[in-house]
């Protein structure tokens, strides 16, 4: 039995429109044309070279690339970077606010919630976001909360420590 | 004087940087005039390629040139296989140097797998690359497709190459087959099994990626590339596939995010694109995805056991024979034979003396991805099979299934102990381990809480994984002898410099595990220093002397043994020069927190930062003495080490759904000394998470024309979070005599404890429904049906 795959110049669609955007991200403007289909991600890191923010799945499973968009959790490979016009974007880059680490990350590091380091950008910024409106979860509500945000070493249960560490009643 | 360091808990040197996100990995470096290269993977399991026309691809923008089979067959050979089962009759895919072929980068006539390599463009971008795929024109022809190994060896099965007919790759066994039998027939109980082991996935978060460079004026061959073995790519692809000068060609490893097994091999991606560097006169970099990622990255696991268990009603096991069908893949992966044959075939006894063990594999190609190590690999597969076999031998005569592991347990005055099947196991306590986990589960207590479940509509089950698994590869003569084609020891260099600062450089290859931690631990203490003062250097060919990178849970405890090692070295030519300089018979010296002093005044003493500083200087050394304060150190551990451990699963299963929760999760792990116990337990935190996904989800799915239906993560769901329990874990230390620290391995061997303990804990929870065994991956389908009897 034959297959073949009939393929002509005219069914290979290749130009993309460009588009303006016009957003902050980590408190700089950037006024940018870029090509309508490029994800948030590609754009953070190919465009402005935020390299910290990490793709892992490119369908929104794994959550490597968690940024801040107006302050929410958004896994960047699902938004497109004309979708961020106008909003204020923050990555692992401008977490700390000039400090090496803030106190979310300090606690991370305390707790050994880091091994191979690849979910981690992406998990600081999700538990970022946990904290702002929760600022006492339960180990279950932490749990559910980064269950978008995979880790395969396994880091989770240290994640749980370090974040009730920063909420425990004597800090 | 901080000395107290090594086995402190300490936190990691190398979290600031990963916590910032400042730490590079593979696809975050650039390259000016870097070009892009997307890959063209077979839709077809097995097929002639009858036509491949690139014309209009290579027409469209952004498009620089694209690569066939036929482009490339001239300028590299195929990849190999660099393990060779020992002492019995193999057949490989041929290489022209003679030595087990693998694949080639990219098809020419056939391909042999879905996923195989097609073609490659080299774009502008990564989505014009992307973009051009969808543009060639193939034509396939197929061929009849066989996925597994069984289908594989029977007569008429479809072949998949010329230089093996049969399929077989080899046969393997290990043990007294005839013993066997024979203790089998004299035997009171005897069961026969069945265990179908699933492919798993590694799925670490970052896929696999490669920036190759040439550089015309000098020839040389540069590869950043996220592989365990840096050196063992550098031979292997200049010698065995290349063909050019091994000095021309330097591997650096960036930050690897995640391998667990699936980044320790030789992939087609490395070799290849260094040959299109060189063609299009430009950098050029791969990063995969990961829908791709499941057919350009090994799988693990996939077996087929057939295993008996002969014992008598007094709980003694007297016999265990198993006969193995694994299928490797189409073509062999790097060390592709090696986890079916030994890593399982010797460990199948676990923790148990079994007088008369056997073990044989038949090892055989089928269309499908290659088959290589994940964590726990091997062990994993053996674990399963001994631990469930001990819970239904101990249901089969009414014991206990704790009193019959303590019954059948090597002994701690048995060792070491020669478990009749090539390992010798070098010390453990495993009923001390296994008792002390049970009382942390509160073992006793079960049935009570079984019946407060049961009020709830739950069914609840206990279960027990215990393990004995192989650390520390290896012994370098030894995996010789089994059919490694290299080498498996350590290498270290300890340098003090004039200031005082410690430089280590090791042959290990961190990705996760802590080694740039541990091992200034190591150094720290036995210097005497403070651990700020050293740093590790490691994964870049250019600098670091040859050995073997990471797998196998060989780092701290071969690799950190070679920089123990040399540590001993340094302090040896330091109390020579401190002796010296302090005017002092070396006999009246001791090297002590940093400092060399005099036994009768301990205020006599000279630094270490001072010795290295004469030592720099070299104004006034001992006659015969070389000046500088460093040294290169290789270590050879004397053979494996074998940590072990008991897990204990507790779980509730929904009577409606079937859905299985992990309600309590407990361990005791015994890895013999711990250079950093947070460390350890994160291993064992990873290790267990790797282990419940294969117990009650995880698994790779082929249909019967050899399509992969699970090549993402909607396909394929991983374990999350709020999966888990909290873990709850001890340790007992019960150092190794095989090197100076007493460590054993870590990283991978708790995870075979996992899968049986949870499925042996389902099993317990069905007990009523008459449930002898449910298969892995445990999914509420399998669980529901077998309590209403389909």
């Amino acid at each position: 039995m034959a297959r073949k795959t009939n393929v002509s110049e005219a069914t290979v669609v290749q130009t993309s429109t460009e588009c303006p955007v016009s957003l902050a991200v980590n408190g700089l403007e950037h006024r940018e044309s870029v090509p309508v289909d490029m994800l948030l991600v590609d754009f953070l890191r190919d465009r402005l070279g935020l390299t910290g923010t990490k793709f892992g799945c490119d369908t929104g499973h794994c959550g490597s690339c968690t940024v801040l968009v107006d302050g929410l959790s958004v896994k960047s490979c699902t938004m497109l970077a004309v979708q961020a016009d106008g909003t204020q974007v923050t990555t692992i880059e401008g977490v700390s606010g000039g400090s090496v680490l803030n106190a979310l990350q300090t606690a991370l590091w305390e707790q050994h919630a880091v091994q191979c380091g690849y979910c981690t950008p992406g998990m600081v910024l999700s538990l970022t976001d946990l904290l702002s409106r929760n600022s006492r979860p339960s180990q279950s509500e932490i749990r559910h909360w980064i269950d978008g945000n995979v880790c395969r070493c396994g880091v989770y249960q240290n994640v749980v420590r370090a974040v009730e560490s920063l909420t425990e009643p004597s800090r | 004087m901080g000395t107290q360091v090594l086995g402190a808990p300490i936190k990691r040197k190398e979290d600031p940087n990963l916590l910032t996100g400042n730490a590079k990995f593979t696809a975050d470096l650039d390259l000016p005039n870097i070009a892009h290269v997307a890959i063209l993977h077979s839709p077809e399991a097995h097929a002639k390629i009858k036509k491949l026309d690139a014309s209009v691809a290579s027409r469209l923008p952004g498009v620089i040139r694209i690569f066939t089979g036929a482009d490339i067959s001239s300028k590299m050979m195929p990849l190999v296989c660099i393990f060779k089962p020992a002492g019995v009759e193999t057949q490989f895919p041929p290489h022209p140097y003679g030595v087990p072929g693998a694949q080639t980068a990219l098809a020419t006539d056939k391909v042999r797998y879905v996923g195989e390599w097609v073609a490659a463009v080299v774009a502008e971008t990564r989505k014009q690359a992307y973009d051009a795929l969808s543009a060639i024109d193939v034509e396939y022809e197929r061929l009849p497709v066989v996925t597994t190994a069984e289908e594989a060896l029977r007569p008429g099965a479809p072949q998949l190459h010329d230089s093996a007919p049969g399929n077989l790759c080899a046969h393997v066994s290990f043990g007294d087959k005839k013993a066997a039998e024979d203790a089998i027939e004299k035997a009171e109980v005897v069961l026969r099994e069945k265990f179908t082991i699933p492919r798993q996935l590694h799925q670490a978060n970052e896929t696999r990626a490669t920036i190759a460079r040439y550089d015309a004026a000098t020839d040389e061959y540069t590869l950043w590339t996220n592989t365990q073995i840096p050196h063992g790519n550098r031979f292997m692809i200049s010698s065995l596939v290349l063909g050019i000068p091994y000095n021309k060609l330097r591997v650096i490893v960036p930050n690897i995010g995640g391998s667990y097994g699936s980044k320790g091999y030789l992939y087609q991606d490395a070799p290849l694109l260094l040959v299109l560097a060189k063609e299009v006169g430009r950098p050029l970099k791969w990063v995969d995805n990961r829908e791709d990622l499941s057919v350009t990255t090994v799988h693990a696991r996939g077996q087929v056991q057939y295993a008996t268990l002969a014992g008598n009603r007094d709980g003694t096991i007297a016999a265990l024979s198993v006969t193995n069908y694994v299928n490797l893949g189409a073509y062999p992966a790097t060390n592709g034979p090696s986890t079916p044959s030994i890593l399982t075939g010797r460990s199948v006894t676990g923790a148990y003396a079994i007088p008369n063990p056997f073990y044989e594999a038949y090892l055989v190609y089928a269309n499908s991805v290659m088959l290589g190590p994940a964590r726990g690999a091997g062990r994993m597969e053996a674990m399963f099979l001994i631990e469930r076999l001990v819970d239904m031998f101990a249901r089969e005569i009414g014991m206990d299934p704790a009193e019959v592991r303590r019954k059948n347990m090597v002994r701690p005055d048995q060792f070491p102990y020669e478990n009749r099947l090539g390992w010798t196991y070098d010390s453990g306590e495993y009923e001390a381990a296994l008792n002390r986990a049970l009382d942390m589960a509160g073992y006793s207590d079960i049935q009570q809480r079984k019946a407060e479940a049961r009020k709830n509509g739950k069914l609840l089950g206990i279960g027990i994984g215990s393990y004995v698994t192989i650390g520390g590869v290896g012994p370098s003569s030894r995996m010789g002898k089994e059919g490694l084609i290299g080498s498996t020891w350590a290498s270290a260099i300890v340098r003090v410099h004039q200031t005082g600062d410690v430089t280590a450089i090791t042959g290990c290859q961190p990705h996760g595990q802590g080694q740039i931690t541990t091992f200034a631990q190591i150094a720290a203490h036995e210097l005497g220093v403070p651990i700020e003062k050293v740093e590790i250097i490691h994964s870049d060919t250019l600098g670091v002397p040859y050995a073997q990178g990471s797998y196998g849970s060989r780092s701290f405890s071969v690799e950190g043994a070679a920089i123990y090692e040399a540590c001993q070295l340094v302090k040896q030519k330091a109390l020579q020069m401190g002796a010296h300089l302090l005017g002092a018979e070396e006999k009246d010296v001791v090297y002590t927190e940093g400092k060399v002093q005099t036994k009768a005044d301990p205020g006599r003493a000279k630094t270490l930062q001072e010795i290295a500083s004469a030592l720099w200087f070299a104004w006034d050394v001992p006659a015969g003495m070389a000046p500088g304060l460093e040294v290169t150190s290789y270590f050879d551990p004397p053979d494996f080490n074998f940590p072990f451990g008991t897990h204990v699963a507790i779980v509730e299963i929904d009577e409606q759904t079937g859905a299985t929760e992990v309600v309590r999760y407990t361990g005791v792990n015994d890895v013999g000394f711990m250079g950093n116990p947070k460390v350890v337990e994160g291993q064992m935190h990873g290790s267990i998470a790797f282990g419940i996904g294969p117990a009650l989800m995880e698994q790779v799915i082929y249909d019967e024309n050899g399509t992969l239906l699970t090549r993402d993560l909607d396909t394929y769901p991983i374990p999350r979070p709020s999966d888990m329990p909290e873990f709850e874990l001890d340790s007992t230390v019960t150092p190794t005599p095989l090197n100076g620290m007493g460590a054993k391995g870590a990283g991978d061997v708790a995870q075979p404890a996992v899968a049986p303990a949870i499925v042996n804990a389902i099993c317990d929870a069905l007990s009523e429904f008459g449930v002898r065994h449910i298969d892995i991956p445990a999914t509420p389908e399998k669980i529901w049906r077998a309590m209403r009897g389909n």
